[in-house]
C-alpha cells in the first residue's frame, strides 16, 4: 500500500526534487566558498537559521497578518467576481457595459494607484485588501464567465424539450459545465492574492511578510528577508494546493466533461 | 386517430424561402405507429424533429399534436432523443433519468420516490439493473443509448422522436439493440418517429417509412411495411422483406442518381 504511493510520488516529482537539491547544494557551496558575499545572497542554511530565530515574530505575527489580508481579499474577489460573471452571463447589456471596464481595471498599474488606497483606507488592513482584490478578482470573473458561456447548445436544446426554463438550464447545465473553468480561475487568483498582499504591504503598513521583508532588506538583513520570502512562497503553494484538493473533491467522480 | 399531423410545413434557416430545407411537407402519424424517416444526409431530418419538438418555428404550415393546432410554445409536448446520447457526465444513470421529472411542473408528474421506483424497474428490464449509480463514462455505447432511451420514456410523452438512436453503434451492438427494442415494442404503447440511415433497420422496426425529398425528388414518399408483428430478426430473409428492401434502394438510388 505504502510503497506504490511513494513510487508514484517519486515518479511525479522526483526530478523536480532532485533539481531543487542540486540547486540548494551548489548555492550553499557558492556562498561557503566565498564567491558571493552573504549579504548579497545568504546561504540556504543561514536562511533557515534566520527563519528559526525569527519564527515567533515571522509566523505568529507577520504570516498571520498576510494570511488575513489574503483571505479577505480572496473572499471578496470570489464573491464579487462570481456575481459579476453571472450577471454578465444572464444579462447581455451588463456584459457589453462592464467588459471594457474590467479590462481597463487590469491595465492600471497598481503601484501607481496604491497611494490613493492609502488615502481612502488609511494604513488599515483594507488598503491591502483593496490591492489584493484588484489583482485577484479579474481571473475569477473571466474564467467563470467563459465557463458559463461554454454551456453546450445541444444539452440546452434537450432540456428545453423536457420543458426546462432558463433557471433550470442555468442550474443543471451551465453551473456544472463552468466548474472546471471556475477552479482554474481560483487557482490563478489565489496566487495573485499573495502577490497582491505583498505589494500592498510594501506600499505602507506595519505588519505582514511583505512589510517584514522590505524592512529587513533595508537593514541589510538579507537572510531574514529571504526567510520571509520563503514563507510567502510556501503560503502561496499551500493555498494553491488547498484549492487543488477542493477541486479534486468536487470534480472527483465525474467523467470526461467535454 | 392521428397523434401528429404536419400540413404543408416549410422551414428555412435563412430568410430566403428559395433555399428552404423543408418545403411543403405533410405527413400523418397515428397513435401506436412506428415510423421511420429516411433521407440523404442534410435532407433536413434532424431539422424536422426540432420543428416538431418546438425548438424551431416553421416559416409556414401547421403542426398538430393530439389533434390540437400548436401555437408558438409546444416545448415539453413530445419526447426528443437527439443524435448524441447527451447524458450529463456528472450525474449518475439514475439522476440522468430523473431529469425529465425535475422539469415537469404538471401536477401529474408524481412523487419522486415513485418515479425512482419506476426508473429502477425499467433499468432492470433494460438489463441495467446494477448500473443505476454508475456514471455515464463507465458504460458502453449500447448501455448509454439504452439509458438515453429510458430517459426519453420517463418524460411520459406518447410521441417519441428518436434521431438516429443507434447510428453510432457497431453492427453487433446495433443488432442487439434491435432485438431488445422489438421485444419491448409489444407493451410499450408509444408512438415512435425514428430517423435512420439503415434500410434494414427501418424495414425491420417500422410500420411505415417516409422517404424525405431531396434536391431532385420533390415529394415525400411513403412505404407501408406489411410484415406481421411481433417481428423477429429472421424476417431479414423473408422474400417480402427482400422485396421491400429492393424497392427502397431503388427509390433512394433514383433520387440520388438523376
Ligand atoms: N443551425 C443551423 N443553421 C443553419 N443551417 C443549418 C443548421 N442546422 C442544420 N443546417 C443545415 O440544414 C441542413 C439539414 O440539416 P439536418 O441536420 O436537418 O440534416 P439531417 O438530415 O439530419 O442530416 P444527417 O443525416 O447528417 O444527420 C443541412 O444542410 C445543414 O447544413
Ligand atoms: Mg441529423
Amino acid at each position: 500500500m505504502r510503497r506504490p504511493l511513494f513510487k508514484q510520488w517519486a515518479h511525479d516529482y522526483g526530478w523536480s526534487v532532485l533539481l531543487l537539491l542540486i540547486l540548494l547544494v551548489s548555492w550553499e557551496a557558492v556562498v561557503a566558498l566565498g564567491w558571493v558575499p552573504s549579504f548579497i545572497i545568504p546561504a540556504p542554511t543561514s536562511i533557515i537559521q534566520a527563519l528559526i530565530k525569527d519564527s515567533p515574530l515571522l509566523i505568529g505575527q507577520h504570516l498571520i497578518a498576510t494570511l488575513e489580508e489574503v483571505s479577505l481579499g480572496f473572499l471578496l474577489s470570489v464573491i464579487v467576481g462570481v456575481m459579476l460573471a453571472v450577471g454578465m452571463h444572464i444579462f447581455r447589456p451588463l456584459e457589453k457595459t462592464l467588459y471594457p471596464f474590467l479590462i481597463i481595471s487590469q491595465t492600471i498599474p497598481l503601484i501607481a494607484l496604491s497611494p490613493i488606497f492609502i488615502m481612502w483606507f488609511g494604513y488599515s488592513i483594507w488598503s491591502k485588501v483593496a490591492v489584493v482584490f484588484l489583482t485577484a478578482f479579474f481571473p475569477i470573473v473571466v474564467s467563470t464567465y467563459d465557463g458559463l458561456k461554454k454551456g453546450d447548445g445541444d444539452y440546452t436544446e434537450l432540456l428545453l424539450t423536457m420543458g426546462a426554463n432558463r433557471w433550470d438550464i442555468f442550474r443543471t447545465i451551465e453551473i456544472p459545465m463552468a466548474l472546471p473553468s471556475f477552479f482554474s480561475g481560483l487557482k490563478l487568483s489565489i496566487v495573485y492574492c499573495v502577490v497582491g498582499a505583498t505589494i500592498g504591504e510594501w506600499l505602507g503598513g506595519t505588519k505582514g511578510l511583505g512589510y517584514f521583508s522590505r524592512r529587513m532588506a533595508s537593514n541589510m538583513h538579507t537572510d531574514a528577508m529571504f526567510a520571509s520570502i520563503l514563507l510567502l512562497s510556501l503560503l502561496g503553494i499551500s493555498l494553491f494546493m488547498m484549492i487543488v484538493i477542493m477541486e479534486k473533491q468536487i470534480l472527483k467522480r465525474r467523467g470526461s466533461t467535454k | 386517430m392521428s397523434i401528429l399531423s404536419l400540413h404543408n410545413l416549410t422551414y428555412s434557416y435563412s430568410q430566403s424561402h428559395e433555399s428552404a430545407i423543408i418545403q411543403g411537407l405533410s405527413m400523418n402519424v397515428h397513435a401506436g405507429e412506428f415510423i421511420s424517416i429516411i433521407g440523404v444526409s442534410g435532407s433536413g431530418k434532424s431539422t424536422l424533429f426540432k420543428l416538431i419538438a418546438g425548438l424551431l418555428e416553421p416559416n409556414c404550415g401547421e403542426i398538430r399534436i393530439h389533434g390540437e393546432k400548436c401555437t408558438t410554445n409546444r416545448l415539453g409536448e413530445v419526447a426528443y432523443m437527439p443524435q448524441k446520447d447527451l447524458l450529463l457526465p456528472w450525474r449518475t444513470v439514475l439522476d440522468n433519468c430523473l431529469l425529465p421529472w425535475e422539469f415537469n411542473r404538471k401536477p401529474s408528474r408524481g412523487h419522486k420516490e415513485e418515479v425512482i421506483a419506476s426508473i429502477q424497474r425499467m433499468l432492470a428490464r433494460f438489463g441495467l439493473g446494477n448500473y443505476e449509480h454508475c456514471y455515464p463514462n463507465e458504460l458502453s455505447g449500447g448501455m448509454r443509448q439504452r439509458v438515453a432511451f429510458l430517459r426519453t420514456l420517463i418524460t411520459g410523452q406518447d410521441l417519441l422522436l428518436l434521431d438516429e438512436p443507434f447510428g453510432a453503434l457497431d453492427a453487433m451492438t446495433k443488432r442487439e439493440m434491435h432485438r431488445w427494442l422489438l421485444g419491448l415494442w409489444g407493451d410499450l404503447h408509444k408512438t415512435i418517429l425514428f430517423i435512420t440511415h439503415d434500410l434494414e433497420e427501418a424495414i425491420l422496426l417500422s410500420d411505415r417509412i417516409y422517404l424525405l425529398p431531396s434536391e431532385h425528388n420533390q415529394t415525400v414518399q411513403e412505404i407501408h411495411v406489411n410484415l406481421p408483428r411481433p417481428r423477429q430478426y429472421a424476417m431479414n430473409y423473408d422474400p417480402h422483406f427482400i422485396q421491400l428492401r429492393k424497392d427502397l434502394e431503388q427509390r433512394l438510388y433514383e433520387k440520388t442518381s438523376i
